[in-house]
């Protein structure tokens, strides 16, 4: 299989990704959305270590999971506080940084 | 203990600060100990200091003590130090401020007992006595304005010192302004020394001048800016106008800072410059009319003041004139020994007059006064004592210190200022006498509220005021003129190390005699007309003024000078300021600084628009970034 396939899967994922993240009101799918796009990321890196043969861009691999586990408990404690400040998680509504 | 000469101003600063800092916990009884105790303790070194020189003093050597405590002001080859210096006109200053000083702050115990600012009276009144010590001692002109503005303070505080009241606190303000204007001229002159004398130390002035270093203009120019300071400082023309606004303040204050030391401050200084403005005679000149005419002035305004505290007020303006018109024909001895004199009997009269003031309840006009001399015995005859002293009648301290300043006059042929001195004695013998008759004797003119309350001062008062009485009536007899026998005046020659003898007088015994006689029959001539105006037929001075209703007028007024001043100076200064803050402060200035302000805000406000608070919009415009920088590299 070439990996121009994987290539254009990724990129497919993360555009998904990119679309549901900003047009998704809702945070928890937001969050999700962010999930894709990483993981998008994750499969360009994994296919660019094939084609290359290098193993470089799979240790990098491991450090997004591993950021994104971490991206992935702090996110979620945040939706939790806002839900029981704000008794909903729609992101429209939350403004406060507004200028 | 003389070694420890220059503890003498230490021990009142020590007090003060105390006072100050631990003031609100000490009881009163404790601060009525220790405030007065500081001062007698000076007044103790000083004599013993005094003894230390008197021997010396009287030959022709000129030795003080002197204690450098730490270099002060050090630059190139350019120094001034911490110097305390203790001679023969120092002697007698600190003995006076320290001395007169003790006595009025023991009256003070009884005069403020009632007040509920207990301790910051005494505060105050330790700080002054220090800040006249520091000045009296200073051993350079530069710690010597130390001094004498630390004196300005301690007046500006005290005079202000029940600053509820509009009027005390507008006429601190009113002599603190006035001061000012003294001391930039003080200051310029300072300048001036400094630059061109490169020291500040009195003996090397001395020197420079003596070696004659010094062009005889600039030595004028110098000595006319110290007058001048010297006219804020002690009330001559035209500078005068804020010490009889001064008796807002606390009555003994009146009689410590208004009347004995601070007043006097412009004396001392003439007379420790005394070569500098005999080196000039323009100066020396100036000095001696400006002194004869405030003599007579200050009187003639003191004639028509119903104000108890003013009347003496004006007075001592009109004393401290006569010590001028002395420093001025070079009598500087005499001048100090009037300051000396003055000291004692001017401070009676004000702590006397405190004193009635304290029987009537706080009145002041003289008006509501009359017949008090059975109800006040003791204020009575001690003010009677100071009346009679400062009137100048023959063999009371007043006396001698006066004849002598006259004499002088007419030895310096300067047969005019000897007249305005002679007007200016029978005009005090007249206003005093005045005051006496319109107090102490005729009808009870006060309320039956304020009979039923009337008494006499309770001992703490009263004994200093005997204390002072005593010396007004023997401090004389330390320099009596020369009719008496050729070295009775011991005064004189103590001083002779410090004070220069430009001239030597010749004046024949006879002359000498003549001229006594005619300042004694000036003095009871003073007398006898206040005499038959206030208690033989009391109905002439009302025939007097509606005679002549435009000089009354005039008198009565002060000869309008505060109105005066406040057209040629004061309103054209408001005028001018509010001109300059609402056509360049508010537009240009506030303007720059708002603007500036303002800018900053308006962008502000329009890039905040940017900030929605929104995800979405970040995320938008985060990924469309991306996108773009991506794009760029990519093609």
């Amino acid at each position: 299989m070439s990996p121009v396939a994987f290539f254009i899967l990724s990129l497919l994922l993360f555009t998904l990704g990119a679309l549901a993240f900003l047009f998704k009101r809702d945070l928890i799918t937001q969050f999700m959305a962010i999930e894709i796009m990483l993981n998008a990321a994750n499969l360009a890196l994994v296919a660019g270590a094939k084609t290359w043969a290098s193993l470089d861009s799979q240790v990098v691999v491991f450090f997004v999971i591993t950021v994104a586990a971490a991206e992935a408990a702090v996110g979620l404690a945040i939706i939790l506080l806002i839900y029981r400040q704000k008794k909903n998680i729609r992101s429209e509504e939350i403004n406060l940084l507004k200028g | 203990m003389s070694e420890y000469f220059w503890l003498i101003p230490l021990f009142p600063a020590a007090s003060s600060f105390i006072l100050v800092i631990f003031g609100r916990w000490l009881p009163k009884k404790y601060v009525s100990v220790q405030a007065p105790l500081a001062v007698l303790l000076s007044f103790i070194f000083g004599l013993a200091s005094f003894l230390k020189i008197y021997p010396r003093g009287l030959g022709h050597e000129a030795a003080g003590l002197s204690k450098t405590l730490f270099s002060w002001i050090h630059s190139g080859s350019f120094q001034i130090d911490f110097t305390f210096w203790f001679d023969q006109l120092t002697a007698v200053m600190v003995l006076v401020v320290s001395g007169v000083g003790f006595i009025i702050h023991v009256y003070s115990i009884g005069y403020m007992a009632e007040d509920r600012s207990y301790t910051r009276y005494f505060s105050l009144l330790n700080l002054f006595t220090f800040a006249m010590l520091l000045l009296v001692m200073a051993g350079n002109m530069v710690l010597m304005f130390v001094g004498w503005e630390g004196v300005g303070l301690c007046s500006y505080l005290l005079i202000g010192f029940w600053f509820e009241r509009p009027s005390a606190a507008s006429a601190g303000k009113k002599a603190f302004i006035v001061n000012r204007i003294g001391d930039a001229a003080f200051l310029l002159g300072l300048f001036f020394l400094l630059f061109n004398f490169k020291t500040a130390s009195f003996p090397e002035i001395n020197r420079a001048l003596t070696d004659g270093r010094i062009s005889s203009s600039l030595a004028t120019l110098i000595a006319l800016l110290f007058f001048a300071g010297a006219t804020g400082k002690s009330a001559q023309i035209p500078l005068y106008v804020w010490l009889p606004d001064a008796m807002e303040g606390p009555t003994p204050v009146s009689a410590l800072i208004h009347a004995a030391t601070m007043v006097t401050a412009g004396v001392y200084m003439v007379s420790r410059l005394n070569v500098l403005y005999s080196y000039s005679g323009i100066a020396a000149e100036v000095v001696a009319i400006i002194g004869a005419l405030t003599a007579v002035y200050a009187g003639t305004i003191a004639l028509t003041q119903f104000d108890i505290k003013r009347v003496l007020a004006y007075s001592t303006i009109s004393q401290i004139g006569y010590m001028f018109l002395g420093c001025g024909v070079g009598a500087f001895a005499a001048g100090m020994f009037h300051l000396y004199t003055h000291a004692f009997f001017k401070s009676l009269l004000f702590l006397a007059a405190g004193s009635v003031m304290h029987a009537l309840s706080g009145e002041l006009d003289m008006r509501r006064m009359g017949g008090l001399k059975k109800h006040l015995p003791i204020t009575y005859s001690t003010f009677l004592i100071g009346a009679i002293t400062i009137a100048g009648v023959p063999f009371f301290s007043g006396f001698f210190s006066k004849d002598a300043i006259l004499t002088q006059c007419y030895a310096q042929g300067k047969y005019f200022l000897w007249l305005l001195g002679l007007t200016g004695a029978i005009i005090t013998a007249f206003y005093m006498f005045r005051l006496i008759f319109l107090t102490f004797h005729g009808q009870e003119r006060f309320s039956a509220e304020i009979r039923h309350h009337l008494h006499e001062s309770p001992p703490v008062m009263t004994i200093p005021l005997i204390i002072l009485a005593f010396f007004s009536i023997i401090a004389g007899y330390i320099g009596l003129p020369v009719v008496f026998g050729h070295d009775l005046n011991f005064f004189e020659r103590f001083l002779e190390p410090v004070i220069i003898r430009a001239y030597e007088t010749h004046l024949s015994l006879g002359i000498e005699w003549l001229l006594i006689i005619i300042s004694s029959v000036i003095a009871f001539v003073g007398i006898f007309l206040a005499y038959v105006f206030y208690l033989k037929s009391p109905h002439l001075p009302h025939q007097l003024a509606s005679r002549f209703p435009g000089v009354y007028r005039l008198l009565f007024n002060k000869y309008y000078v505060d109105e005066i001043y406040n057209i040629l100076f004061v309103k054209p200064l408001v005028k001018g300021s509010e001109m300059v803050y609402y056509n360049f402060d508010l537009p240009i200035i506030d303007g720059a600084v708002n603007g500036s302000a303002k800018t900053v805000s308006f962008f502000g406000r329009i890039l905040s628009l940017v900030q929605s608070g929104l995800i979405r919009d970040y995320a938008l415009v985060f990924i469309l970034g991306v996108a773009i920088i991506l794009g760029l590299i990519l093609f």
